[in-house]
């Protein structure tokens, strides 16, 4: 079984356009077109928010935005769907606490 | 095509455009209608949330990501390449981006009707649009049925359907060893385009037996290609070296943050767990689904009648034609029931006909041969679809693999025992009854990741009734209030916040 094998070389991907965003304060590279959750993935973050109850760690799970158990603050607002938002250059993604609206007391 | 998204200011540009034909999702379905009815003459937006046209099916990575062989993940792929060239050549209005949360009758005009949408990746734009037209054609697709299992919210288990989508859009992976488990012709594919990929994977756990085609001879022989298609998938799981395990099911996930290993046990005729059965399998994902359920909010919110499928779950019913018990409105592909891409692109094209007919005259006589070829072509292949989803259909012992503590809505938390607790001391006989005790399936996915499950639950307490029909729930996608706010109003022009005398419109007010 070759070793070497990846979803970017199967379909002739380019990668020479990689850029940063961070999660959490550390970088994470992401290629142009990617969404946030797929760079996320490939950097191996499987979770990026706790529950509003349990406190437990999610991430994406449906991938086609029907779930919505993949929210995480982006640039600072709670609540985006990270497998539908394409990753932008310097985006900084957040782990989100609960329904990701504790700043405003409710 | 005169404008698309990237061309497009986001949202208002369309607002209060007029057409003929509004479709709704650009899958397969939903294109083959709109080319065909724009080439019978018809005005044609085709709305779709995805910033691509394709749906799920076809998910293909962005064109930033410069791939040079999208086909390399997918089957079939000349025959969307061939609806695609269609929809640039052609008239259509494509609006990706446009995420449709209704569609109603138009207050003030007879026979129209206003599909509502808001813009942006993930309807975040904050500009309602909308879109009138005299008719409407649903091709909203399916999204994947989920049955829960003590683990599956541990980060690492995602959807089987989940898996595939990430890794025909994003390129990546959830894991280096990725089991792959339900039931379904669906996790054959996705396996085989996993270990494409470059993921070892174990083990293919299905739950069904695979003898219920056996006993299905008629319907497999009238589609050899799915028979050819069948033995692609196995002879790429073979060189892949992944085991494929029937009469099995995922009882248990282990890890602490996220998947370690797996336990698969046996399971019967019903898809009872086989006591001692279990054995451990080490993994660092597990994609698991169990087929797919029509997404009908759109057609439920507008009356359109349903009818309970061989497997239990619901799909619209639909006229010869394609049209819904609501005139005006057809639909095609997933939402009359699941049957896969082809039957997609046929349904497509018999509404986009039936359409042009409707609105035009004369379109039906000129195309009587090939309406007859895609009549006959829908019915055998309906009559697999069926044969197959009788196969995979959950087996009544399922909710043997749950504890008490498992979580069965990933929303709102809410676990088998609380479930349990409402069917067997308060008496829900139905999935809103629970609901309304136990909030299970009132979160932001509108449960529909355990809407199945629920209704399962509730349907083996004594006395229950087959399921009701979906209940009706008038937004299809979450809005924010400020949308709901804005109806009524002319759009206000494009703001980020700003105040409005920072617009760079001329006026110099002063702030």
């Amino acid at each position: 079984m070759a070793r070497d094998r990846s979803p970017a070389a199967l379909v002739g991907a380019a990668t020479d356009d990689a850029f940063e965003i961070t999660f959490d304060g550390r970088p994470v590279t992401a290629l142009p077109g990617q969404s946030l959750a797929a760079a996320l993935w490939a950097a191996g973050i499987l979770a990026w928010r706790t529950t509003r109850v349990g406190g437990r760690p999610r991430g994406a799970f449906c991938g086609i935005g029907q779930c919505y158990d993949c929210l995480a603050t982006v640039n600072g607002r709670p609540n985006r769907r990270a497998c539908l938002v394409p990753a932008r250059p310097g985006d900084t993604v957040t782990t989100q606490e609960g329904h990701g609206h504790a700043e405003l007391g409710v | 095509m005169p404008n698309s998204a990237s061309d497009a200011p986001e949202g208002g540009l369309e607002d209060g455009a007029e057409y003929d034909l509004a479709v709704i999702g650009a899958g397969p379905a939903g294109l083959a209608g709109a080319v065909t009815a724009s080439e019978l003459g018809l005005s044609v937006a085709l709305l779709d949330a995805s910033g691509q046209p394709g749906g799920q099916y076809y998910r293909h990575p962005s064109p930033d990501l410069g791939a040079a062989h999208p086909e390399a993940l997918h089957h079939d792929w000349p025959a969307f390449a061939g609806l695609v060239r269609r929809l640039a050549a052609g008239e259509v209005t494509h609006l990706a981006g446009h995420h449709v949360w209704t569609v109603a009758r138009a207050a003030d005009t007879e026979g129209s009707w206003d599909v509502h949408a808001v813009t942006g990746a993930d309807g975040d734009g904050d500009r309602p649009v909308r879109v009138r037209a005299r008719a409407v054609l649903l091709a909203t697709g399916a999204y994947e049925r989920q049955l829960p299992f003590p683990g599956w919210t541990l980060p690492g288990v995602v959807g089987a359907g989940g898996a595939q989508a990430m890794l025909k859009s994003g390129l990546v992976l959830p894991g280096r060893r990725v089991v792959v488990a339900g039931s379904g012709p669906l996790l054959l594919a996705v396996a085989a385009s996993l270990a494409a990929a470059g993921a070892r994977v174990p083990a293919v756990v299905e739950a069904s037996d695979y003898l219920g085609y056996a006993r299905r001879p008629g319907a497999l022989l009238s589609h050899p290609h799915k028979l050819v298609e069948a033995a692609v998938h196995g002879a790429a799981l073979l060189r892949h070296r992944v085991r494929l395990r029937t009469s099995s099911a995922v009882t248990q996930v282990h890890g602490s943050d996220r998947v370690a290993a797996v336990t698969v046990s046996r399971l019967d005729r019903q898809w009872r767990p086989v006591r001692g059965s279990g054995h451990r399998i080490a993994c660092d994902a597990l994609a698991v689904g169990h087929g797919l359920v029509p997404q009908l909010e759109l057609a439920v919110g507008l009356g359109c009648t349903t009818r309970r499928t061989v497997e239990g779950t619901h799909a619209l019913e639909l006229g010869a034609l394609q049209e819904t018990s609501v005139a005006g409105v057809w639909a095609a592909g997933e939402t009359g029931g699941v049957g896969g891409v082809q039957l997609a692109r046929v349904e497509g094209e018999l509404a986009g006909i039936a359409i042009a007919a409707r609105l035009r005259g004369r379109a039906m006589a000129s195309n009587a041969r090939r309406v007859r070829e895609l009549r006959r072509r829908r019915a055998r292949m309906r009559a697999f679809a069926d044969a197959m989803a009788a196969v995979h259909a959950p087996g009544p012992g399922w909710p043997q693999w749950l504890d008490g503590a498992t979580d069965v809505c990933r929303c709102e938390e809410v676990t088998a025992g609380r479930i349990r607790e409402a069917v067997a001391d308060y008496g829900a006989r139905d999935a809103r009854t629970v609901k309304l005790l136990t909030r299970a399936g009132m979160g932001w996915c509108q449960g529909r990741m355990c809407g199945t499950a629920v209704a399962c639950l509730a349907a083996q307490a004594r006395g229950a009734q087959p399921a009701p029909p979906p209940e009706r729930r008038p937004l299809a996608v979450p809005l924010p209030l400020g949308v709901l706010g804005a109806l009524g109003r002319t759009p206000a022009p494009e703001s980020d916040g700003a105040a409005p005398e920072d617009r760079s419109d001329g006026s110099d007010a002063v702030g």
